[in-house]
Protein backbone atom coordinates (compact mmCIF):
# COMPACT_ATOMS: atom_id res chain seq x y z
CA UNK A 1 0.00 0.00 0.00
CA UNK A 2 1.53 3.17 -1.43
CA UNK A 3 1.17 6.08 1.32
CA UNK A 4 2.17 9.87 0.32
CA UNK A 5 3.79 10.99 3.98
CA UNK A 6 6.73 12.67 5.52
CA UNK A 7 9.92 10.82 6.78
CA UNK A 8 8.80 12.12 10.24
CA UNK A 9 4.82 11.33 9.60
CA UNK A 10 6.42 7.53 8.94
CA UNK A 11 8.49 7.93 11.92
CA UNK A 12 5.27 8.84 14.36
CA UNK A 13 2.66 6.18 12.46
CA UNK A 14 4.85 3.52 13.63
CA UNK A 15 5.86 4.45 16.88
CA UNK A 16 1.70 4.62 17.84
CA UNK A 17 1.63 1.16 15.95
CA UNK A 18 4.31 0.00 18.06
CA UNK A 19 2.37 1.29 21.41
CA UNK A 20 -0.62 -0.11 20.15
CA UNK A 21 1.37 -3.80 19.61
CA UNK A 22 3.14 -3.57 22.95
CA UNK A 23 -0.13 -2.61 24.69
CA UNK A 24 -1.83 -5.72 23.13
CA UNK A 25 0.85 -8.05 23.69
CA UNK A 26 0.67 -7.21 27.47
CA UNK A 27 -2.71 -7.66 27.46
CA UNK A 28 -2.24 -10.97 25.96
CA UNK A 29 0.07 -11.95 29.10
CA UNK A 30 -2.21 -10.56 31.71
CA UNK A 31 -5.26 -12.52 30.18
CA UNK A 32 -2.83 -15.74 30.22
CA UNK A 33 -1.65 -14.98 33.64
CA UNK A 34 -5.43 -14.00 34.85
CA UNK A 35 -6.89 -17.35 33.34
CA UNK A 36 -3.98 -19.62 35.08
CA UNK A 37 -4.86 -17.46 38.59
CA UNK A 38 -8.32 -18.23 38.01
CA UNK A 39 -8.09 -22.14 37.43
CA UNK A 40 -5.40 -22.13 40.33
CA UNK A 41 -7.91 -20.97 42.76
CA UNK A 42 -10.32 -23.20 41.46
CA UNK A 43 -8.24 -26.49 41.93
CA UNK A 44 -7.40 -25.39 45.46
CA UNK A 45 -11.22 -24.19 46.24
CA UNK B 1 -7.50 15.87 12.48
CA UNK B 2 -7.33 17.97 15.85
CA UNK B 3 -4.45 20.13 16.91
CA UNK B 4 -3.36 18.05 19.70
CA UNK B 5 -1.61 15.95 16.72
CA UNK B 6 1.08 17.76 15.96
CA UNK B 7 1.27 18.98 20.37
CA UNK B 8 1.93 14.80 20.89
CA UNK B 9 3.86 13.72 18.32
CA UNK B 10 5.51 16.30 16.66
CA UNK B 11 3.66 15.67 13.45
CA UNK B 12 1.46 17.42 11.32
CA UNK B 13 -1.47 14.75 10.68
CA UNK B 14 -3.63 16.98 8.86
CA UNK B 15 -1.70 16.65 5.66
CA UNK B 16 -1.71 13.10 5.97
CA UNK B 17 -4.23 10.97 3.39
CA UNK B 18 -4.93 7.74 5.48
CA UNK B 19 -5.42 4.70 3.34
CA UNK B 20 -8.31 2.43 4.64
CA UNK B 21 -7.92 0.45 7.23
CA UNK B 22 -4.64 1.96 8.84
CA UNK B 23 -4.64 3.49 11.88
CA UNK B 24 -2.60 6.12 13.77
CA UNK B 25 -4.62 5.55 17.60
CA UNK B 26 -1.59 5.81 20.09
CA UNK B 27 -2.91 2.81 22.95
CA UNK B 28 -3.73 6.08 24.68
CA UNK B 29 -6.71 6.75 22.74
CA UNK B 30 -7.77 3.31 23.05
CA UNK B 31 -7.51 3.95 27.47
CA UNK B 32 -9.54 7.32 26.57
CA UNK B 33 -12.44 5.19 25.09
CA UNK B 34 -12.70 3.18 28.57
CA UNK B 35 -13.69 6.60 30.36
CA UNK B 36 -11.51 5.70 33.21
CA UNK B 37 -12.30 8.76 35.46
CA UNK B 38 -16.14 7.68 35.62
CA UNK B 39 -14.14 3.80 35.48
CA UNK B 40 -12.85 4.86 38.81
CA UNK B 41 -16.08 5.56 40.63
CA UNK B 42 -17.69 2.58 39.53
CA UNK B 43 -15.23 0.62 40.75
CA UNK B 44 -14.73 1.97 44.23
CA UNK B 45 -18.61 1.58 44.69
CA UNK B 46 -18.04 -2.04 43.78
CA UNK B 47 -14.91 -3.03 45.36
CA UNK B 48 -16.81 -1.01 48.76
CA UNK B 49 -19.60 -3.35 48.32
CA UNK B 50 -17.48 -6.73 48.30
CA UNK B 51 -15.62 -5.08 51.25
CA UNK B 52 -18.39 -5.08 53.31
CA UNK B 53 -20.72 -8.08 51.99
CA UNK B 54 -20.53 -10.58 54.82
CA UNK B 55 -18.79 -14.06 53.79
CA UNK B 56 -15.25 -14.52 52.16
CA UNK B 57 -14.20 -14.48 48.78
CA UNK B 58 -10.47 -15.60 47.69
CA UNK B 59 -8.69 -12.19 47.36
CA UNK B 60 -7.67 -13.31 43.47
CA UNK B 61 -11.16 -13.79 43.05
CA UNK B 62 -12.13 -10.79 44.61
CA UNK B 63 -9.98 -9.09 41.88
CA UNK B 64 -11.02 -10.75 39.22
CA UNK B 65 -14.40 -9.56 39.89
CA UNK B 66 -13.35 -5.68 40.06
CA UNK B 67 -11.20 -5.94 37.27
CA UNK B 68 -14.83 -7.53 35.10
CA UNK B 69 -16.33 -4.55 36.88
CA UNK B 70 -13.78 -2.02 35.32
CA UNK B 71 -13.89 -3.77 32.13
CA UNK B 72 -17.22 -3.97 31.65
CA UNK B 73 -17.79 -0.33 32.75
CA UNK B 74 -14.93 0.36 30.01
CA UNK B 75 -16.44 -1.62 27.50
CA UNK B 76 -20.17 0.18 28.11
CA UNK B 77 -18.01 3.65 27.57
CA UNK B 78 -16.76 3.14 24.48
CA UNK B 79 -19.88 2.06 23.14
CA UNK B 80 -21.15 5.35 24.15
CA UNK B 81 -18.34 7.01 22.78
CA UNK B 82 -18.68 4.67 19.09
CA UNK B 83 -22.82 5.60 18.95
CA UNK B 84 -22.14 9.11 20.32
CA UNK B 85 -19.51 10.35 18.21
CA UNK B 86 -21.77 13.22 16.68
CA UNK B 87 -22.60 14.54 19.19
CA UNK B 88 -19.43 14.92 20.95
CA UNK B 89 -18.00 16.36 17.84
CA UNK B 90 -20.28 19.33 18.70
CA UNK B 91 -19.67 19.68 22.46
CA UNK B 92 -16.10 21.30 23.32
CA UNK B 93 -15.64 18.82 26.29
CA UNK B 94 -15.81 15.97 24.22
CA UNK B 95 -14.78 16.69 20.69
CA UNK B 96 -11.26 15.53 21.25
CA UNK B 97 -12.58 12.22 22.15
CA UNK B 98 -10.45 9.60 20.09
CA UNK B 99 -13.57 8.72 17.75
CA UNK B 100 -14.85 12.23 16.86
CA UNK B 101 -11.32 13.41 16.89
CA UNK B 102 -10.36 10.68 13.96
CA UNK B 103 -7.84 8.82 15.86
CA UNK B 104 -10.00 6.01 16.35
CA UNK B 105 -12.10 4.47 13.67
CA UNK B 106 -16.29 4.20 14.54
CA UNK B 107 -16.22 0.34 13.62
CA UNK B 108 -12.70 -0.12 15.63
CA UNK B 109 -14.76 1.29 18.86
CA UNK B 110 -17.41 -0.52 18.23
CA UNK B 111 -15.52 -4.25 18.08
CA UNK B 112 -13.32 -2.91 20.99
CA UNK B 113 -16.69 -2.19 23.26
CA UNK B 114 -18.66 -5.54 22.29
CA UNK B 115 -15.29 -7.74 22.85
CA UNK B 116 -14.43 -6.30 25.86
CA UNK B 117 -17.62 -6.36 27.30
CA UNK B 118 -18.31 -10.21 26.18
CA UNK B 119 -14.95 -10.63 27.67
CA UNK B 120 -15.82 -9.19 31.31
CA UNK B 121 -19.57 -11.10 31.06
CA UNK B 122 -17.90 -14.29 30.22
CA UNK B 123 -15.15 -14.17 32.50
CA UNK B 124 -17.14 -12.52 35.67
CA UNK B 125 -19.13 -15.62 35.09
CA UNK B 126 -16.58 -18.60 35.03
CA UNK B 127 -14.16 -17.08 37.45
CA UNK B 128 -16.79 -15.69 39.77
CA UNK B 129 -20.41 -16.27 39.59
CA UNK B 130 -23.16 -16.08 37.04
CA UNK B 131 -25.46 -14.10 39.32
CA UNK B 132 -22.74 -11.32 39.13
CA UNK B 133 -22.28 -11.66 35.57
CA UNK B 134 -25.70 -11.29 34.71
CA UNK B 135 -26.00 -7.96 36.53
CA UNK B 136 -22.98 -6.90 34.97
CA UNK B 137 -24.18 -7.94 31.21
CA UNK B 138 -27.09 -6.22 32.39
CA UNK B 139 -25.73 -2.89 33.44
CA UNK B 140 -23.55 -2.57 30.49
CA UNK B 141 -26.72 -3.69 27.98
CA UNK B 142 -28.74 -1.20 30.03
CA UNK B 143 -26.75 1.62 29.98
CA UNK B 144 -25.70 1.20 26.07
CA UNK B 145 -28.95 0.45 24.70
CA UNK B 146 -31.57 2.26 27.67
CA UNK B 147 -29.42 4.92 27.91
CA UNK B 148 -27.39 5.84 25.04
CA UNK B 149 -29.01 4.87 22.42
CA UNK B 150 -33.08 4.85 23.59
CA UNK B 151 -33.09 7.67 25.65
CA UNK B 152 -30.06 10.63 25.88
CA UNK B 153 -31.52 11.93 22.66
CA UNK B 154 -35.36 12.06 23.77
CA UNK B 155 -36.02 13.08 27.40
CA UNK B 156 -34.79 15.46 29.97
CA UNK B 157 -35.60 12.38 32.12
CA UNK B 158 -32.35 10.35 30.48
CA UNK B 159 -29.68 10.70 33.34
CA UNK B 160 -32.59 9.80 35.38
CA UNK B 161 -33.62 6.19 34.05
CA UNK B 162 -30.00 5.64 33.22
CA UNK B 163 -28.46 6.47 36.25
CA UNK B 164 -29.63 3.19 37.23
CA UNK B 165 -26.57 1.53 34.98
CA UNK B 166 -24.00 3.14 36.85
CA UNK B 167 -25.97 2.20 40.07
CA UNK B 168 -25.40 -1.45 39.75
CA UNK B 169 -21.95 -1.80 40.50
CA UNK B 170 -22.74 -2.01 44.06
CA UNK B 171 -24.99 -4.59 43.31
CA UNK B 172 -22.30 -6.59 41.22
CA UNK B 173 -19.63 -6.17 44.39
CA UNK B 174 -21.85 -7.34 46.85
CA UNK B 175 -23.29 -10.36 44.96
CA UNK B 176 -19.55 -11.56 43.60
CA UNK B 177 -19.29 -12.61 47.64
CA UNK B 178 -22.89 -13.47 48.59
CA UNK B 179 -23.98 -14.91 45.01
CA UNK B 180 -27.54 -13.41 46.29
CA UNK B 181 -28.94 -9.87 46.55
CA UNK B 182 -29.93 -8.37 50.25
CA UNK B 183 -31.56 -4.84 51.37
CA UNK B 184 -27.70 -2.91 52.25
CA UNK B 185 -26.40 -3.50 48.42
CA UNK B 186 -30.08 -2.40 47.07
CA UNK B 187 -29.76 0.87 49.63
CA UNK B 188 -26.11 1.29 47.92
CA UNK B 189 -27.66 1.09 44.26
CA UNK B 190 -30.54 4.01 45.72
CA UNK B 191 -28.15 6.23 46.90
CA UNK B 192 -25.93 5.93 43.68
CA UNK B 193 -29.74 6.15 41.49
CA UNK B 194 -30.54 9.20 44.07
CA UNK B 195 -27.02 10.93 43.90
CA UNK B 196 -27.18 10.66 39.87
CA UNK B 197 -29.36 13.94 39.13
CA UNK B 198 -28.00 16.35 41.22
CA UNK B 199 -24.28 15.16 40.04
CA UNK B 200 -25.37 15.63 36.38
CA UNK B 201 -28.02 18.12 36.35
CA UNK B 202 -25.55 21.02 38.28
CA UNK B 203 -23.01 19.59 35.09
CA UNK B 204 -25.68 20.22 32.52
CA UNK B 205 -26.32 23.91 33.63
CA UNK B 206 -23.61 25.39 33.56
CA UNK B 207 -22.76 23.36 30.23
CA UNK B 208 -26.02 24.34 29.20
CA UNK B 209 -24.93 25.66 25.58
CA UNK B 210 -22.71 22.66 24.97
CA UNK B 211 -25.89 20.34 25.35
CA UNK B 212 -28.51 22.73 23.78
CA UNK B 213 -25.46 23.17 20.45
CA UNK B 214 -25.92 19.01 20.20
CA UNK B 215 -29.43 19.01 20.55
CA UNK B 216 -28.99 16.94 23.49
CA UNK B 217 -32.66 17.33 25.82
CA UNK B 218 -30.72 17.92 29.06
CA UNK B 219 -33.47 19.10 31.97
CA UNK B 220 -31.48 22.54 31.62
CA UNK B 221 -31.91 23.05 28.12
CA UNK B 222 -35.88 21.84 28.36
CA UNK B 223 -37.22 23.34 31.13
CA UNK B 224 -34.91 26.16 32.05
CA UNK B 225 -32.33 26.75 34.52
CA UNK B 226 -34.92 27.51 37.47
CA UNK B 227 -37.15 24.06 37.54
CA UNK B 228 -33.35 22.33 36.95
CA UNK B 229 -32.16 23.76 40.49
CA UNK B 230 -35.71 23.01 41.96
CA UNK B 231 -35.61 19.32 40.77
CA UNK B 232 -31.65 19.12 42.07
CA UNK B 233 -32.93 20.45 45.47
CA UNK B 234 -35.48 17.76 45.79
CA UNK B 235 -33.06 14.78 44.64
CA UNK B 236 -31.32 16.29 47.13
CA UNK B 237 -34.04 16.19 49.99
CA UNK B 238 -34.96 12.62 48.86
CA UNK B 239 -31.17 10.88 48.40
CA UNK B 240 -29.55 12.52 52.28
CA UNK B 241 -32.41 10.49 54.50
CA UNK B 242 -32.02 7.38 51.99
CA UNK B 243 -28.46 7.44 52.47
CA UNK B 244 -29.00 7.62 56.46
CA UNK B 245 -31.24 4.32 55.95
CA UNK B 246 -28.36 1.62 56.42
CA UNK B 247 -27.98 3.38 59.67
CA UNK B 248 -31.77 3.09 60.44
CA UNK B 249 -32.08 -0.50 59.57
CA UNK B 250 -29.26 -1.22 61.49
CA UNK B 251 -27.23 -2.29 58.90
CA UNK B 252 -24.56 0.08 59.50
CA UNK B 253 -23.36 1.65 62.73
CA UNK B 254 -23.54 5.10 64.28
CA UNK B 255 -19.48 5.72 62.41
CA UNK B 256 -21.34 5.65 59.00
CA UNK B 257 -24.47 7.23 60.07
CA UNK B 258 -22.59 10.51 61.86
CA UNK B 259 -20.47 10.74 58.59
CA UNK B 260 -23.92 10.53 56.13
CA UNK B 261 -25.44 12.69 58.19
CA UNK B 262 -22.61 15.34 57.85
CA UNK B 263 -22.03 15.06 54.38
CA UNK B 264 -25.32 14.99 53.47
CA UNK B 265 -25.85 18.23 55.76
CA UNK B 266 -23.34 19.92 53.15
CA UNK B 267 -24.51 18.33 50.13
CA UNK B 268 -27.83 19.96 51.12
CA UNK B 269 -26.14 23.31 52.20
CA UNK B 270 -24.74 23.12 48.44
CA UNK B 271 -28.14 22.35 46.64
CA UNK B 272 -29.98 25.38 48.66
CA UNK B 273 -27.00 27.50 46.94
CA UNK B 274 -27.82 26.07 43.91
CA UNK B 275 -31.41 26.78 44.41
CA UNK B 276 -30.93 30.14 45.52
CA UNK B 277 -28.72 31.33 42.10
CA UNK B 278 -30.58 32.82 39.53
CA UNK B 279 -27.42 33.37 36.87
CA UNK B 280 -27.96 31.84 33.18
CA UNK B 281 -24.99 32.35 32.47
CA UNK B 282 -21.96 30.10 32.76
CA UNK B 283 -19.64 31.68 33.97
CA UNK B 284 -21.66 33.28 37.41
CA UNK B 285 -22.41 29.79 37.86
CA UNK B 286 -19.97 29.07 41.12
CA UNK B 287 -22.48 27.00 43.29
CA UNK B 288 -23.36 24.68 40.51
CA UNK B 289 -19.65 24.13 39.99
CA UNK B 290 -19.22 23.53 43.71
CA UNK B 291 -21.62 20.93 43.57
CA UNK B 292 -20.57 19.48 41.01
CA UNK B 293 -17.09 18.77 42.73
CA UNK B 294 -18.61 17.96 45.75
CA UNK B 295 -20.71 15.64 44.81
CA UNK B 296 -17.74 13.51 43.63
CA UNK B 297 -16.20 13.54 46.71
CA UNK B 298 -19.48 12.98 48.35
CA UNK B 299 -19.90 9.59 46.68
CA UNK B 300 -16.61 8.36 47.86
CA UNK B 301 -17.32 9.68 51.31
CA UNK B 302 -20.60 7.39 51.46
CA UNK B 303 -18.86 4.53 50.12
CA UNK B 304 -15.73 4.30 52.26
CA UNK B 305 -17.92 5.60 55.18
CA UNK B 306 -19.36 1.93 54.56
CA UNK B 307 -16.21 0.10 54.35
CA UNK B 308 -14.72 1.98 57.74
CA UNK B 309 -18.00 1.51 59.41
CA UNK B 310 -17.52 -2.28 58.15
CA UNK B 311 -14.15 -2.53 59.63
CA UNK B 312 -14.88 -1.47 62.75
CA UNK B 313 -17.73 -3.35 63.46
CA UNK B 314 -15.68 -6.72 62.79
Amino acid sequence: MKVDWTPAQTAEFRRRRRSRNVALGLLLGALVLLFFGITVVRMIK
Amino acid sequence: MPSDFIAVGGVDFDAIVAPPGVSFADWRDYLALLKPRVMSLVVFSAACALFTAPGHIHPFIGFVAILCVAVGAGAAGALNQWYEADIDAVMKRTANRPVPAGRVAAHEALAFGVALAVGSVVVMGLGVNWLAASILAGSILFYTIIYTVWLKRRTPQNIVIGGLAGAFPPLIGWTSVTGNVSVLPLLMVAIIFLWTPPHFWSLALFMEADYAKAGVPMLPVVAGEAATRRQILLYTLVLVPVTLLPWAFGLTGAVYGAIAAVAGALFIVRAVAVFRNTATVATAMGPERALFRYSLYYLFVIFAALVADHLLLA
